[in-house]
């Protein structure tokens, strides 16, 4: 540090020293938690804003509105393939189940005066019947681990595309057209932030730890008297639910939905999200759907190339990070304060009943 | 009346007869040991008893209560924890998330709450985790607690299962070769720790051991296990001399 003021810097100790101050700011803002609040509130009238007075243009607003879809989708996975360390291949079919509910209310049974005020309600059904789809997926997960819970997902997958492409009331093959636009800026941003902070507080609760405990030893979690399949139960349904809720929207954006759209092509999207931002983080989950679909976005004028780019920067992620970029981390502000300093009021409390006097 | 109770407890796998008719029983406060060769169907009593496996034939007790069909969070939560012969620790997980796990059963909240983090959560939270830290102190590991549980040394390992066994708050507990990979002084070290946490907790334990040195040191009654039948019982000098337990060991015809 001395030589600093002695001889010239030169461009790299100089741009050492910036990358240190960007690292003290990063701090400063990581540590600061009561800007959270600030920061989500700021989002949601940002969302309210933006579209009202056409401050970007319509095309970011919807690739805004997909970056928010995908991390309710990728958070919803990573609860499954991140934290209870299962590999599922088949969050896709939970999504037509969420778009199909939803799409089947505002097309056939809520008027379309009133579809913009049931709007909310619609989505919390196609969760909801995800959610109940769920429970059924995970009753063979009580039984089977690894690849053959990645088989029973995947065959998930398929059975929830034939079996919509058979019912010719929902349109079979042709799907759904003519959806309502009715996914908005504030509608998407307060799902989002849903999805964040309820899968943020199961996973830090007795029931997350549970979940987390049997990606890392079953046998040893049932030992330790966790209910396994209880916890393997919610962590589905929950998941399923978020997956629902994001089908809901997808199809109130895309306007139009049909099986195909629901294949095993769009589960290994959100799959390689989840991947590229890092298993079981949730701001890993928030980075990796940002990242791919932005660079989804960037990488279009390349036409065709950009499915050759795209998965080779996954290799050479998965070489030098292979993790993915937060895997197993978490930003401060997404730990409940009381987590994140447990050890701290444990020590100061005991301090404080050391030093009074006893007896 | 005894605290555990094993009649006739008999195991296949497959054709081979693991267990073959087991009887023990434990009363409140013994501490007893399961000695044998490699391969004698000690650590199948382990799993026997804590549900890992549901025994062929026979029946087990716990205070009366059968354990035979039941799940093993179902037998964990009606008082009987364990440790494991190869340290099975949740290694990616904090020291201290090791330990509130094994408390699963005593937070007393519904899903709504941990989902929305209301009601009872915050409460019930703050209380387990400082009990989990307090446990952590007891066993000096409380400077770990934010460490993943893979970065402890060998012995706060073992010590960690012990921990978190104890946090499920058992009456009885099994330790599955608590000394494998000691060296003698930590062994001795581990022989008070044993008599230490049995008497501050006020357990029953069972222990499977291959040292004789700690079997014989602290153990009050033992039983022999060979090729999954009990061959021998009885008091530790009992079975230093015992002709059935030498040719287990040392094969026909040897002596000390």
């Amino acid at each position: 540090m001395d030589n600093h003021t002695t001889t010239t810097p030169n461009p790299i100790s100089k741009g050492r020293a910036l990358l240190g101050r960007l690292q003290q700011l990063w701090d400063r803002i990581a540590n600061n938690r009561k800007a959270f609040p600030i920061v989500l509130a700021v989002g949601f009238i940002l969302s309210v804003l933006v579209p009202r007075f056409g401050l970007v243009n319509e095309y970011i607003q919807l690739v805004i509105i997909y970056i928010g879809i995908n991390i309710i989708l990728t958070i919803s996975l990573n609860l499954i393939n991140g934290y209870m360390g299962e590999f599922s291949v088949g969050h896709a079919g939970f999504m037509a189940v969420g778009a199909y509910v939803s799409a089947l209310f505002t097309t056939k049974i809520i008027p379309d005066n009133l579809g913009a005020l049931y709007f909310p309600l619609v989505v919390l059904a196609g969760g909801v019947g995800a959610a109940l789809i769920g429970l059924l997926v995970s009753v063979p997960s009580f039984k089977t681990r690894g690849d053959y819970l990645a088989i029973v997902t995947l065959a998930f997958n398929m059975i929830v595309k034939s079996v919509i492409e058979n019912i010719e009331a929902i349109g079979g093959p042709r799907g759904i057209p003519g959806i309502a636009k009715l996914t908005t800026l504030p509608w998407t941003f307060f799902w989002t932030v849903m999805a964040i902070l309820v899968i943020r507080n199961f996973v830090y609760s007795n029931f997350g730890r549970g979940v987390q405990s049997i990606r890392e030893d079953e046998i040893a979690s049932d030992l330790m008297g966790v209910n396994t399949n209880k916890v393997k139960l919610l962590a589905f349904v929950l998941s399923s639910f978020f997956a629902g809720v994001a089908g809901a929207l997808f199809a109130h954006i895309l306007q139009f939905i049909s099986p195909k759209v629901f294949d095993i092509i769009k589960s290994t999207d959100v799959l390689i999200m989840v991947y590229l931002g890092g298993i079981g983080s949730i701001t890993g989950s928030i980075l990796g759907a940002t990242v791919y679909t932005v660079l989804l976005e960037v990488l279009r004028p390349f036409g065709m190339w950009r499915m050759v780019l795209m998965p080779l920067m996954l290799v050479l992620l998965m070489i030098f990070r292979p993790r993915g970029i937060m895997g197993m981390r978490e930003f401060r502000w997404l730990i409940p304060g009381f987590d994140l300093y447990a050890l701290k009021y444990w020590r100061a409390k005991k301090e404080v009943s050391n030093g009074t006097p006893t007896s | 009346m005894a605290l555990l109770r094993a009649d006739h407890v008999t195991h296949y796998f497959g054709g081979l007869c693991a267990v073959s008719d087991f009887n023990l029983e434990l009363e409140q406060g013994e501490l007893v040991g399961i000695i044998g060769p490699n391969g004698a169907g000690k650590t199948t009593i382990f799993n026997l008893i804590t549900g890992v496996y549901k025994a062929t034939e026979g029946s087990i007790q716990l205070n009366g209560q059968e354990l035979v069909g039941k799940k093993p969070n179902a037998i964990t939560q009606l008082g009987i924890a364990r440790t494991f012969q190869n340290i099975r620790l949740f290694k990616d997980l904090t020291v201290l998330d090791n330990v509130r796990i094994a408390y699963y059963n005593w937070l007393e909240y519904s899903t709504w709450e941990s989902l929305f983090h209301i009601g009872r959560y915050r409460a019930q939270e703050e209380l387990y985790t400082n009990k989990a830290l307090d446990l952590l102190e007891y066993f000096k590991l409380d400077m770990f607690a934010d460490d993943l549980a893979k970065n402890l040394p060998y012995g706060s390992q073992r010590r960690l299962e012990i921990a978190r066994a104890l946090a499920t708050g058992p009456k009885l507990l099994l330790l599955d070769e608590p000394a494998a990979g000691m060296n003698p002084r930590e062994i001795e070290q581990l022989m008070e720790f044993i008599l230490w946490i049995r008497k501050e907790f006020g357990l029953t334990i069972l222990l499977i051991e291959h040292q004789m040195r700690l079997v014989m040191g602290i153990c009050e009654r033992l039983k022999v296990l060979d090729f999954g039948a009990t061959i021998a019982e009885g008091l530790p000098a009992e079975i230093r001399a015992h002709p059935k337990v030498l040719e287990a060991y040392l094969g026909e015809g040897g002596d000390q």
